[in-house]
């Protein structure tokens, strides 16, 4: 009995512990994430405990500063550039560990290996669209650079230094709460970070969506619904800007119009975000401020992120002084500012991805048709060490248009087809280069000079200097495409060279535009060029032209302009495309037949001035009329089965004006044929039942002690508690995230917040000041438990900013220092 | 009654010094061998291992928390809300039961090896 007793007892002890030690499906192991000597207790940081710290570190040379100021920046002041880079990962590392781990591992296709099983599919996708392939091209292609190697090298040195300090109790929550632990960081990791970021920025391409329309509905209705041109378009580069190319530069391909477009239907494709919210930047030049010297002001667009996307960082060596946002896990400043110069970057939009169909030879898939003959093709297995299961494999493919994605063994059940993905990140490339020159640039030169190794993703790089020069570049590595064929725009022929990447337009004949008459340059992911650019490229899908007309036509109008009309500009709510839907719209809805309640609804709209702002009631009418009228209207491209491209908001507006009887306002899902005019009615009377089905969030302001706010029927509140904004966590869990912020904005808006997405970083660089200001929805910190984690969330949903502390030494910094780290050679 | 806070204290000690070094279910070793060398009843050396673990949880945790101003703790609590209904008051009581509940079982089975000898 006494024996059976303990073995009972040390049984359940032991099970005990076995239990709680354990990571249960989605729970975290308890006893391992609860104990407060190692567990979540530990990452709750003293609020108060900021004092100096010292440390000797390997592998530093000499001794460098780091003195933080009142917002957590860290102000590095280093002897050399290594020592600046390593302490730059240190630091990074100290504060976004997690995060850059993570967003490495998703770029890796190796989130399985934390998450499990639910994660494989996302995996295999990363690594089949040629993530790892694409990074170990740009790796090897760096190492050839002895600068830029050693520089990455010395990056990745300062990540693994902190890491190595780290004990388990130290580990991020995020590690505890997953029940893993960080690896060493490496140079790949850092070309895998850039590639991650080339993804996300790579998506506008709707080949196999374009061919699945055409084969639908015939070139006649495509070329009406998606226009390379439109008629209100007002491009990067001015209109009537003349090009100097020389014509040997732009052979392309010849082959006959679309021969190889075929009947058939495709059913898988990388989902793409329905309406892309997009990125601003622009400088205006001495001509049309105070000061008399530019001023540059940039605020990419980019899913809102906890911990943010971008950490901000001031960077000091005898080399450069340098301000401004870095990607972490990547060395260098992104978007910034100097002594000297200042830049920021939007997204150009241009197609960079062809997509073409591989015909193998027979099943066992090892060689394919190309000009008549059969070539080899490679095969590249992926092991996945998925978490609870074990090792999975998967071949990928791999040809001359590069790997197969879609296949028998990925996509969905329908796609047997083999389709490869060329992409212009999968070339070699050193984008880190493009950065650091600069960071240590000078002059319109040195940004010139830059800008030539940057390849992918396209990017529409402003430019201002304190001499006075602005300039603007849409840089990116693109093929040269042929024009008669509109190649690229479809799916492509893998079966001949006809489609086959030849060359690349050279740097100098990328859309540039510097000193223009007009006194600024801007972009807003609209189309770089008018049509007389001398080079091929689709427009479409990808083009906004809402933001951009507004910004033009605010900078035109703009004088004596300085820091305080650029905060006000950044967080502009105007909201063009309702300024021409509305009137649209209203002009083809029957009143008549309208209740009282109903009537009113239409009456608010009428009155609207289109501003998006957080307190009116009008933008959630016009955002419910207007997603239901598109859901009506565009049924014919909701088949999941067959996708295709949603037209513009732009076209569809002109559609509606224009045309009274296209065959895309019937309703494919009634027997009768609807009009017009029954679609706009029909999308109406729904504004008023989603108000009734939804209820609103009841936080809105928090601040807020108005009625309006705290009232918890579900009557519609205002725009602001409607859309909601939600900044999330990058594992997507609420208690992490920032939800319910309240602020205005929306897609083509130049303040392009909607519920998810929205203005990542907001930067004013006054050159004639010498200051700066920025904002960005986030905070320094990556610990949830840090007051730094989200305290910049607020201000930034306010359009408040925080001056850049551009400090020459750390004492200037003054009382607005926190802390001091100095870090000597071990 | 005075082994049972003498055996309290001593687990505490040592439980908190193995910890400090060593993986959080060294509690349970703690907690077994002053149960093996105090003699109590089978009950007294389950209660004073598990208050004696429970508090020095809750208190450690309480001490590093209240300097975040529980920042991380509110977090926490709505983030295991299904347990917690999103109280902090809860996370504290969790947290000590569970180190108190595999450090009274460590002194339970200390007890009953001792009572073979």
């Amino acid at each position: 009995m006494k024996y059976f007793k303990l073995l009972l007892s040390l049984t359940v002890t032991l099970g005990l512990v076995y239990f709680l030690n354990t990571k249960m499906g989605v729970a975290p192991a308890f006893g391992k994430f609860l104990n407060p000597f190692a567990g979540f207790w530990q990452n709750a940081e003293n609020v108060n405990g900021w004092k100096d710290e010292e440390a000797n570190l390997a592998g530093l040379k000499e001794e460098v500063k780091v003195y933080f100021d009142e917002r957590l920046v860290p102000h590095v002041f280093a002897k050399n550039d290594e020592d600046l880079y390593y302490m730059q990962g240190y630091i990074t590392a100290k504060y976004r560990l997690w995060q850059m781990e993570i967003q490495t591992a998703n770029a890796a296709g190796r989130i399985s290996e934390i998450v499990g099983e639910k994660a494989l599919d996302v995996d295999r996708m990363q690594r089949r669209i040629g993530m790892g392939y694409g990074a170990e091209a740009a790796q090897e292609y760096i190492s050839k650079d002895a600068e830029s190697k050693k520089l990455i090298d010395a990056y990745c040195k300062g990540v693994n230094a902190y890491i190595n300090t780290l004990a388990p109790k130290n580990y991020p929550i995020e590690y505890k709460l997953l029940d893993y632990k960080p690896e060493e960081w490496t140079p790949i990791k850092v070309a895998l970070l850039l590639k991650n970021m080339a993804n996300m920025l790579s998506v506008f391409e709707f080949d196999i969506e374009n061919s699945n329309f055409i084969a639908k509905y015939g070139k006649d209705e495509f070329r009406k619904l998606y226009p390379d041109f439109i008629k209100d378009e007002d491009p990067i580069v001015p209109i009537g800007t003349k090009f100097e190319v020389k014509s040997e530069k732009l052979k392309g391909n010849t082959t006959s119009d679309i021969g190889h477009q075929t009947s058939d239907l495709y059913s898988t494709v990388i989902q793409k975000p329905d309406e892309i919210t997009g990125s601003n930047n622009w400088a205006v030049s001495g001509s049309k401020t105070k000061s008399g010297k530019p001023i540059l002001c940039n605020d990419p667009h980019l899913k809102l992120s906890l911990p943010s996307i971008w950490y901000e960082m001031h960077l000091v060596s005898p080399n450069m002084n340098v301000y401004g946002a870095t990607l972490p896990g990547s060395p260098a400043v992104v978007i910034g500012f100097n002594d000297s110069i200042s830049w920021g970057v939007t997204n150009g939009g241009r197609d960079v991805r062809d997509w073409y169909t591989i015909k193998f030879k027979d099943a066992s898939r090892n060689e394919y048709e190309y000009n008549g003959q059969w070539l080899k093709a490679e095969k590249k297995i992926e092991k996945y060490m998925v978490r609870g299961k074990g090792e999975v494999d998967d071949t990928v493919i791999y040809t001359k248009f590069g790997p197969v994605v879609f296949d028998e063994n990925f996509g969905t059940a329908d796609s047997k087809k083999n389709l490869s993905m060329r992409w212009t990140a999968h070339l070699p490339s050193n984008e880190f280069k493009t950065f650091y020159q600069l960071n240590t640039g000078k002059n319109y030169n040195d940004y010139i000079n830059a800008l030539k190794t940057y390849t992918c993703p396209a990017q529409n790089f402003v430019f201002a200097s304190r001499s006075g020069d602005i300039a603007i570049v849409e840089q990116g590595l693109f093929p040269i495409r042929d024009k008669a064929t509109e190649q690229g725009k479809y799916l492509s022929d893998g079966t001949t060279d006809n489609d086959e990447w030849k060359t690349f337009i050279p740097s100098e004949g990328n859309p540039t535009s510097k000193n223009p008459e007009r006194g600024f340059v801007s972009s807003a992911n609209q189309h770089p060029t008018d049509s007389t650019y001398p080079y091929y490229y689709s427009g479409v899908g990808v083009y906004e032209n809402y933001r951009n007309r507004r910004i033009n036509k605010l900078l035109t109008e703009g004088k004596n302009i300085d820091a305080d009309f650029m905060k006000k500009m950044q967080s502009d709510n105007f909201n063009v495309h309702a300024s021409e839907a509305v009137p649209v719209l209203l002009s083809l809805l029957d009143k008549k037949s309208l209740s009282k309640e109903e009537q009113n609804i239409a009456d608010s709209i009428g009155k609207w001035d289109f501003y998006n702002n957080a307190n009116e009631i009008a933008p959630v009418y016009f955002e419910i009329w207007w997603n239901e009228l598109r859901a009506l209207l565009w049924d014919e491209m909701s088949n999941p089965t067959i996708p295709m491209k949603q037209p513009s908001f732009y076209v569809t507006v002109q559609l509606l004006k224009n045309d009274s009887a296209s065959v895309f306002y019937d309703n494919l899902s009634t027997k009768v044929k609807e009009t017009r005019n029954e679609l706009v009615l029909q999308s109406f009377l729904r504004v008023k039942d989603t108000l009734t089905a939804k209820s609103f969030t009841e936080v809105g302001e928090p601040e807020g002690t108005d009625e309006k706010f705290t009232n918890k029927d579900s009557k519609p509140h205002d725009w602001g508690s409607y859309k909601a904004t939600k900044v999330e966590h990058l594992a997507r869990l609420d208690a992490f995230s920032s939800l319910n912020v309240y602020n205005g904005g929306n897609r083509g808006i130049i303040n392009a917040t909607n519920n998810s997405s929205g203005p990542s970083w907001r930067m004013i660089v006054d050159e004639g000041a010498m200051k700066a200001f920025t904002v960005y929805p986030g905070g320094q910190s990556g610990n949830p438990g840090s007051k730094f984690y989200d305290n910049g969330v607020k201000p930034w949903s306010k359009a408040e900013y925080f001056e850049a502390n551009f400090v020459a030494n750390g004492d200037e910094l003054g009382t607005k220092k926190l802390f001091t780290s100095t870090y000597k050679p071990k | 009654m005075k082994n049972f806070f003498l055996s309290l204290l001593l687990t505490a000690a040592a439980s908190c010094i193995l910890q400090l070094f060593l993986p959080w279910w060294t509690t349970v070793l703690a907690a077994f061998a002053v149960a093996y060398y105090i003699k109590q009843n089978s009950l007294a050396a389950f209660l004073s291992a598990f208050v004696a673990v429970f508090l020095l949880w809750v208190v450690y945790a309480y001490l590093l928390s209240s300097a975040n101003e529980n920042i991380l703790a509110i977090k926490v609590a709505e983030l295991l809300k299904q347990l917690t209904k999103g109280s902090v008051t809860t996370i504290y009581l969790l947290t000590g039961l569970i180190g108190g509940l595999v450090s009274g079982f460590g002194a339970l089975t200390g007890t009953l090896a001792a009572k073979l000898k």
